[in-house]
């Protein structure tokens, strides 16, 4: 018998043909969805491989490593109760996590509340890169609805669109987009001036349409005017959500984009690097939920031009949605994203 | 988490060569296997030694492009190791740039 887990982290024994079944559903669910290329038999056969392995820990073999880009380094530790500063968080992951980039971040993760504290978090970044080597970056979350009612000066879309007022809902949207597109500007010029290699968007999309069209616009501008900032772009979810469901970039739709659509369209702003985010059913098992992540993420990484470091942790990348994901599915999830999804990084 | 994925698929960071790898897909949007073969050209060593760490050490300290070792004789580290990166990758990186405006200095 095979012990794998739930997608809520529950341990469950299968069979191997049991865990096949699963699979070859996770892949069947994915090219639904996203209509995209399913596995190849030999994807599959190493993905049941991988999953099977009685060992706690899998990795990939030698020659098969990727590359690490992170979200919100200086988080994972205050969440952890380390009273440690800024600075000194980056440096351990450096040094002791063999972290390949670096990112800064505040607490709030998000654009908004960041502006007010510019000048504090460019003294953090100016002072870490004195002292660190690899590339860091600065991250947030766009985090549109910060700015609709309560909490921003914006009418609130999902208060107007349960009243009908579809129009009203729209201009709101746009409205508090073109705010956030300011904010980022503002945040990637403060960063850029401070020394940073670049940013994160994290969660990209997690307001919607809406909030990826500013995203995409703010990208579009950053880059006109610092051609060598690099940026990446972390997604929220495996599609875009259709909040105000008729806005185009560059003459594509963005609503209801799936991964290998996001990518392309990340790459057409002139982002430097594309992380789709595979959402965990909890109710499917973990064999079904890693094939259908990586059914979605070797297809956007095939068609995308350029790298594509997809999201796995906490419920997402075929990963248990648990704040202490279990090892036994984030080593199996990390090599299988490296050796059947061809990702570039995670 | 960060740990898990470190052991299991990742490169190494400063460790290894995966912080210099990192660079060219953020600089250049170099896609892995491109990326791994310029740095490995630029270092003058085969696609299995970036992720060695035995080799790598003895490679960055040679270049002066900081190991995860601070201590006495250790190779340069933070700004003045990429400052040599920057050479050595012919990339340009954004602090460098900063520190070399307000020291004046030109390398």
């Amino acid at each position: 018998m095979v012990l794998t887990r739930m997608g809520d982290g529950a341990f469950v024994k299968m069979t191997e043909s049991e865990v096949r079944k699963e699979v070859e559903a996770g892949v069947e669910e994915a090219v639904k969805k996203a209509k995209c290329s399913p596995l190849t038999e030999d994807d599959i056969k190493r993905l049941i491989e991988i999953i099977c392995e009685p060992r706690k820990f899998v990795s990939v073999e030698r020659g098969n490593e990727l590359v690490l880009t992170y979200d919100s380094q200086p988080l994972k530790f205050t969440r952890l109760g380390l009273p440690i500063a800024m600075p000194q968080i980056l440096q351990t992951y450096e040094r002791g996590l063999m972290a390949d980039t670096l990112e800064m971040a505040y607490v709030h993760y998000s654009a908004k509340p960041v502006k007010m504290i510019f000048p504090e978090e460019q003294y953090v970044v100016a002072e870490t890169l004195l002292t660190t080597t690899p590339a860091l970056l600065y991250g947030v979350m766009p985090n549109m609805p910060m700015y609709t009612k309560p909490d921003g000066p914006c009418e609130n879309a999902s208060e107007l669109l349960p009243k009908g007022l579809i129009k009203e809902a729209q201009e709101a949207q746009l409205e508090a987009a073109d705010l956030l597109e300011r904010d980022l500007l503002l945040l990637g010029e403060a960063m850029y001036e401070a020394g940073a290699d670049g940013l994160d968007l994290d969660t990209t999309a997690a307001g919607g349409d809406a909030e990826f069209y500013a995203c995409l616009r703010a990208i579009e501008k950053l880059k006109e005017r610092y051609p060598n900032m690099s940026i990446e772009v972390g997604m929220a979810g495996e599609f875009v959500l259709g909040f105000h469901g008729s806005l185009e970039y560059k003459g594509e739709r963005l609503a209801g984009m799936y991964p290998h659509d996001q990518c392309r369209m990340i790459a057409k702003a002139g982002g430097n690097i594309a992380g789709p985010a595979i959402n965990t059913n909890t109710r499917k098992s973990f064999p079904w939920n890693l094939a259908r992540a990586v059914t979605m993420c070797k297809y956007a990484a095939e068609v995308s031009p350029i790298p594509v470091h997809a999201n796995v942790g906490m419920g997402v990348g075929g990963v248990p949605m648990q704040i202490t994901p279990p090892i036994d599915c984030v080593s199996r999830a990390s090599t299988a994203m490296a050796e059947i999804g061809k990702m570039d990084g995670l | 988490m960060a740990i898990v994925h470190s052991q299991a698929s990742g490169m190494g960071g400063v460790r290894t060569a995966g912080d210099l790898v990192a660079r060219m897909q953020l600089a250049k949007s170099m896609r892995l296997n491109d990326a791994k073969k310029y740095v490995a050209d630029k270092l003058g060593v085969g696609l299995l030694d970036l992720t060695d760490e035995v080799v790598m050490r003895e490679v960055r300290e040679e270049l002066d492009i900081s190991t995860v070792y601070m201590g006495y004789g250790a190779a340069s580290r933070g700004i003045e190791a990429k400052a040599n990166i920057a050479k050595l990758l012919d990339i340009e990186i954004n602090c460098v740039e900063k520190f070399k405006n307000k020291t004046g200095m030109k390398f």
